[in-house]
């Protein structure tokens, strides 16, 4: 693969060297970001920053060389987030960097100007193999064929909630690309295994969600996904019948996790120009590969969370699986599982790749409906369970505790206490973990089994840190012929302006006059420097609207458009069309500064050659932000009435108004009496021999 | 036999129709009449029933325990309003914030066309404040509503202090599928008409508020809290909202289903239910109650906060605490328990509130009268129009009457339509314009000069048939009028079939006293008597007898002097909710209804 794609390097590189070097920049910046989070998470003496950590570090630890190794090796699985950043971060950065420019020129140049940037692509795409090269995964992974990791992630939040993150990631180190049939299956589902090689899928994600994250009480998720189910898929390349792949798929899908994923047909499924790119490694970006499509109704409970957790390879017998009781994850004010899988670098030279799954569980439970009110957390009153052992098939089995906002223990108290703490970037955000490791017996004490207890010391915590991007949506007007969909972006970022990308995917039943689209920013009007559109068709296909829009610093970007409600067929109405039909989310991607950029004038003790220059290598990080779905009501007949207004109108139409009239307008006359039998016999001789009637 | 296509049988039952044509109309006149009044019978009425499924028989068990906290919250909110001498935004702030919901507030100013001396307002500047209690594990796309508005002096702190009560409540509460905007609005209506324009980001009468930051979706159904004692009697049910919009019927049964559960009092116009429907004493206060209803409903105001909701087809009702000197009372605990008992089922709509009726009249809160029923008696009414219609189309033989070449042209009948619509525009705008011209010729207020200037206008239409007659050539032709009075007909057909249809209760009010004048006025009849008749049926002399009867039907009578002074303020009140709320009452009536009505005044004065 990795050859494979150094050829492609090489060829594109000989071929037009010029674009080459007017993207180089680009991608200079992305190679920065990628190594300065890398290095930040693995806290190697490269940059800078990485000193400083190492500093406070060792400040704060007394223990010896061995408690280092410690340090490293839970380092670790941090590094898949920060991989996966960077990925994004590298298709953001191409996608704004090279998509823009068409659109600023004339459409007489624009066929020039595709072929240009698809090259651009390529280019950057093959870059991506240095690239990922670069990526130190410090400790090469262990050459075993495959590998399962699970962690927990519990993170107070400012409002008094608290967000729980489950990950398990199985590595499958397999190549079912190359038409060798995969029979044997270790730690990878089989079910997925085999769904995922027949239909040759290069990357797949989906969510179930129920509940909406609220930004700005509780900051940015780990992992975001929108209210309802979201799959998108990326296909192989040698997929030819990609819309079929898409059909079967979506439906073994929904047998697989019991959820309604067979109602995705073409009207709900786009195709993303610039919104969705890969995740993992591949030099695949033609979106012909890709389908995108939300359900905003799926409700999901337990019956989707049963297969999900069967997909675990210890299942829920044993590790962090054991805590997911459905009675308490469902007893929380959001719940979202997610799934994703695509394929990452074996090791650092990324000679071969392996398929990575990852499996995410993220619950916030809520202070207020779990009773008394005090502000009391634990493993047990959160999922009625505590953890007692790691999955015995985990290479790495830990929780995280994030205890950024309590350096020195102030704001909660947290037992047991455990000496080992982790710092990582995370979401643009220097954060400092304690970490349980559960490979390790003494983690559990006495007791032999783990439940932690945040015990907060002050009443109110204080002053989140303002999220820097949100959206909001709405449907603004009343009545039942128009309506405006309004989209609000807040940039809350105090100086800096950054780009986003706006993707909103609308039901062809909802007419959007595309013409009153606009965009406005503080009061004036926002050009969005690219725009790709494709109008519905009825019955056929959504809307689908994507647009690059500059944020101003500190500013509100409100994104209105009309629509016209139409008027369905009456079959096409769902049983409760009075409950309103269901638009999705839509989704804002952005490159957004990071608050370690930001703070310059922080007190935090660092030294200060290093502070001088902001931060380039941790200036932006990807995020992506999901608005409230839309309950939009249309034109409704009165379907309860059906009888009454059918049939009552009919027979009184019929017998009332038919015979009055009858009566009304004709005029009758007298009848012969009727013939008698013979005559009638003659008759029909008659007309046998086609002579006239008697 | 063919009765139509015959033309000498044809000629019959026209002759039939002609000859017996004032004896026909004095029937259907009478008929209908007799046929509303009927409706408030309780045999010819319908029980009330809960048509949805999701609200009808599933259990919910009402816990609420904490009425006292609730008034002792109301108390607070009196001091710091006190000491803020407005609305304690702060504070409301807070305590909502302290509750665990989102607070968000939006800022309002408001500059009334002419002063309100009702209310003594003129420029308004306010703030709402509203808390969200976001439903766990919901996308934000439904809410419901729970407002209580902060008014002046010592009125409503009940009412916050229960509403703040019940959103600590319901904040500990797992089992909500829709988000729960708890409002606080100032300046009532005003404050709550920026809110809903906010919410939904449109400006039909040019308010100004600022946007609003948090939002919960399509709202479903809301309710909107008055309650100023600790104790109440009994709760009173307001439905009527702008323009003579209902809510859907089921809200009213919800309210009811859950007084007769809890066992509190409940009232609608202010009247309890009687069961003996079969004494006279019985029928006329179930006939009360409903003229209660169709004269609030057909003055087109919104009678509580929750009026203006129904433009954005939201479902809401007001519920009103009511303290008499009767023996038995209910605390606040039984009333929160009312409203958490409602909220819990309107939390389990799965569609909005749409099985029920949209059009109906309430003899009592548990009869109602539905569409089908009462459209007959203004059908009754508009078929002397089409009777009129036939009767001045044919003449006695039963032959068409065709317009001979001497017929008068198209101008002789358009100058006075055009003239008195024309009337009609000035009554429509001048008396807001010209009030500062008015207030400085002459010692009256901006109000008094707004409803005085109105009153002009409209007296002086009445001088306008000596006027159009001077723009005419010549002398007015017999088919003239007759031409005139068809299109006079058919127009006050139109208008009222189309106002009753919307607003069933205004309609049939203004066929009440237009119908008979329009039907027998001609050039022909003794000119003073008529006269005399026409003004005294005039719309502004319906409304001065509305005033009186509402002031009856309400029983606090008034002498003809308070009389008055109401009458004026009920027009400047109508002008008011035109300009700040949008109601069509005042434009139907200057604009199409008055206009018609002088049409017909020209009839009667044509030479």
């Amino acid at each position: 693969m990795a050859a494979h794609r150094c050829n492609i390097f090489m060829l594109v590189f000989v071929l037009c060297g010029l674009t080459y070097v007017f993207v180089r920049a680009d991608i200079e910046d992305t190679n920065h970001v990628k190594d300065a989070e890398s290095v930040a998470v693995d806290i190697a003496p490269k940059a800078n920053i990485g000193a400083s950590l190492r500093s406070t570090k060792t400040e704060d630890q007394t223990q010896a060389a061995e408690e280092e190794r410690q340090w490293e090796a839970e380092t670790n699985p941090a590094d898949a987030p920060s991989d996966n950043k960077a990925d994004h971060v590298h298709d953001t950065m191409q996608n704004l960097d090279s998509r823009p420019a068409p659109y600023a020129k004339d459409q007489t140049q624009e066929a020039a100007e595709e072929e240009r940037q698809w090259e651009a692509t390529e280019v950057k795409e093959a870059d991506r193999v240095p690239d990922t090269m670069q990526t130190p995964d410090v400790p090469p992974l262990t050459p075993a064929k495959d590998q399962f990791q699970e962690e927990l992630v519990i993170r107070p939040l400012h409002s008094g909630d608290i967000y729980a993150s489950f990950q398990f990631r199985t590595m499958w180190d397999t190549d079912f690309l190359r038409g060798s049939k995969v029979s044997h299956y270790r730690l990878f589902p089989k079910s997925l295994g085999q769904v995922i090689s027949k239909f040759s899928v290069r990357e797949l994600h989906i969510s179930f969600t129920q509940g909406y994250w609220r930004t700005m009480q509780w900051g940015q998720p780990f992992l975001p996904s929108p209210p309802g189910a979201e799959l998108w898929v990326w296909f192989q390349d040698t997929v030819t019948d990609v819309d079929g792949a898409w059909k079967e798929l979506t439906n073994v899908l929904s047998g697989i996790f019991c959820a309604s994923l067979n109602f995705i047909d073409s009207t709900n499924t786009v195709q993303p120009s610039a919104s969705f790119k890969p995740l993992g490694l591949g030099n695949v970006t033609d979106q012909r590969f890709l389908r995108y499509a939300v359900l905003p109704r799926e409700i999901v409970c337990t019956e989707n969370l049963t297969p999900w957790k069967k997909l675990l390879p210890c299942g829920s017998k044993a590790g962090l699986a054991v805590l997911m009781k459905s009675e308490k994850l469902f007893h929380s004010s959001f719940h979202s599982q997610a799934l994703h899988f695509r394929p990452v670098c074996q090791d650092w030279k990324c000679k071969s790749t392996v398929w990575e799954l990852r499996q995410t569980l993220n619950v916030v439970f809520d202070l207020h409906t779990s009773g008394q009110g005090k502000r009391e957390w634990s493993l047990f009153k959160m999922f009625s369970r505590t953890v007692t052992e790691a999955c015995p098939l985990a290479s790495s089995s830990k929780v995280y505790v994030d205890v950024t906002d309590n350096p020195q223990g102030e704001l909660f108290e947290l037992s047991p206490t455990t000496p080992l703490l982790s710092q990582a970037v995370v979401l643009g955000d220097r954060r400092t973990y304690s970490v349980y490791d559960l490979t390790n017996q003494a983690t559990f004490g006495q007791t032999r089994s783990l439940n932690m207890l945040l015990r907060w010391r002050a009443a109110e915590s204080g002053d989140m840190l303002r999220p820097l991007l949100h959206g909001e949506r709405y449907v603004a007007g009343y009545g039942l012929q128009t309506g405006e969909i309004h989209t609000l972006m807040y940039n809350n970022h105090p100086y800096r302006a950054f780009p986003v990308l706006l993707l909103d995917t609308v039901p062809w039943y909802l007419r959007l006059y595309i013409h009153t689209l606009t965009v406005t920013s503080k009061g004036r009007d926002n050009k969005p420097s690219y725009i790709h559109y494709q109008p519905s068709k009825d019955r056929l296909r959504p809307h689908l609207l994507e647009m690059l829009v500059q944020l101003p610093p500190n500013s509100v970007t409100e994104v209105t458009m009309q629509f016209e409600r139409a008027l369905l067929k009456w079959t096409e109405y769902t049983p409760d069309p009075n409950h309103g039909f269901y638009v999705g989310s839509s989704v804002i991607s952005a490159l957004v500064p990071s608050v370690v950029a930001m703070d310059t004038n922080s007190t935090r003790e660092c030294p200060l050659f290093s502070s001088f220059f902001p931060c380039k290598e941790e200036s932006s990080y990807f995020m992506r932000v999901y608005t409230e779905p839309l309950l939009v009501n249309l034109p409704t007949p009165d379907f309860s009435m059906p009888y009454n207004v059918i049939c009552l109108t009919c027979t009184v139409v019929a017998v009332g108004y038919g015979s009055l009239y009858n009566l009304l307008t004709r005029t009758f006359q007298v009848e012969e009496p009727s013939p008698g039998l013979a005559k009638r016999l003659a008759n029909i001789i008659r007309r046998l021999r086609g002579v006239p009637l008697l | 036999m063919g009765l139509l296509s015959d033309p000498n049988r044809r000629r019959a039952l026209t002759k039939l129709l002609t000859r017996l044509n004032a004896p026909i109309c004095v029937m259907c006149y009478l008929a209908g009449v007799a046929w509303f009044m009927g409706l408030a019978f309780e045999p010819f009425t319908l029980r009330t029933y809960m048509s949805e499924n999701a609200m009808g028989s599933t259990m919910v068990e009402e816990r609420f325990p904490a009425g006292e906290r609730a008034l002792a919250t109301g108390r607070e909110f009196a001091a710091h309003k006190k000491k803020v001498g407005g609305m304690p935004v702060d504070w409301l702030v807070k305590t909502m914030q302290s509750r665990g919901l989102e607070v968000f507030t939006q800022s309002f100013t408001r500059k009334l066309p002419f002063p309100d001396e009702n209310k003594e307002r003129y420029m308004v500047r306010g703030t709402n404040v509203y808390g969200i209690l976001r439903a766990p594990r919901a996308p934000r796309t439904e809410a419901l509503v729970l407002s209580a508005p902060c008014s002046e002096g010592n009125n409503n702190n009940q009412a916050v202090g229960l509403l703040l009560g019940l959103a600590q409540y319901f904040r500990s509460q797992i089992h909500w599928a829709k988000d729960i905007i708890f409002l606080v609005n100032e300046h009532d209506l005003i404050g709550m008409q920026a809110w809903l324009e906010g919410y939904h980001h449109t400006n039909t009468t040019g308010g100004d508020w600022s946007p609003l930051q948090g939002r919960g979706g399509s709202i479903q159904a809301a309710l909107s809290l008055e309650l100023s004692s600790d104790v109440i009697t009994s709760l009173d049910l307001v439905l009527e909202g702008l323009n003579g919009q209902l809510p859907n019927l089921d809200l009213a049964n919800l309210f009811y289903a859950f007084c007769q559960k809890i066992g509190v009092l409940c009232t609608i116009q202010g009247k309890l239910q009687r069961n003996d429907w079969d004494t006279t004493s019985g029928y006329s206060h179930a006939a009360q109650t409903m003229m209660l209803m169709v004269l609030k409903q057909a003055s087109g105001r919104p009678w509580g906060d929750h009026g203006l909701f129904l433009r954005y087809h939201i479902e809401a009702a007001s519920i009103r605490g009511i303290n008499s000197f009767r023996q038995y009372k209910t605390d606040t605990t039984t009333i929160g328990r009312l409203l958490e008992g409602m909220y819990r089922k309107l939390n389990n709509l799965l569609e909005r509130l749409h099985q029920s009726y949209f059009f109906y009249l309430m003899p009592s809160l548990s009869r109602f009268v539905s569409i089908g029923y009462y459209m007959p008696a203004f059908g009754l009414l508009a078929v002397i129009l089409l009777l009129r219609v036939s009767f001045h189309l044919w003449d006695n033989r039963g032959f068409y009457f065709y317009l001979t070449p001497s017929s008068p042209g198209v101008l002789s009948i358009l100058t006075p339509v055009v003239i008195s619509h024309m009337t009609g525009v000035a009554l429509y705008t001048l008396p807001i314009l010209s009030q500062e011209m008015a207030v400085q010729h002459f010692p009256v207020s901006e109000t008094e000069a707004v409803v005085l200037t109105a009153i002009a206008i409209y007296t002086a239409g009445l001088a306008l048939p000596h006027n159009t007659h001077r723009l005419l050539q010549g002398e007015g032709t017999e088919e003239g009028w007759r031409v005139l009075k068809l299109v006079a007909l058919l127009y006050l057909a139109v208008l009222l079939g189309c106002t009753a249809l919307i607003n069933f209760s205004l309609g049939f009010i203004l066929a009440l006293s237009l119908v008979p004048i329009a039907a027998f006025i001609t050039p022909h009849t003794p000119k003073a008597l008529s006269a005399a008749i026409m003004v005294l049926l005039s719309p502004g002399c319906t409304l001065l007898y509305c005033v009186f009867v509402f002031q009856e039907l309400q029983e606090t009578p008034v002498s003809l002097q308070d009389g008055w002074m109401l009458f004026l303020s009920v027009i400047s009140q109508g002008i008011l909710d035109h300009a700040l709320y949008g109601s069509l009452v005042y434009p139907l009536l200057a604009l199409l209804i008055y206009p018609c009505w002088l049409l017909l005044w020209n009839i009667l004065f044509w030479k």
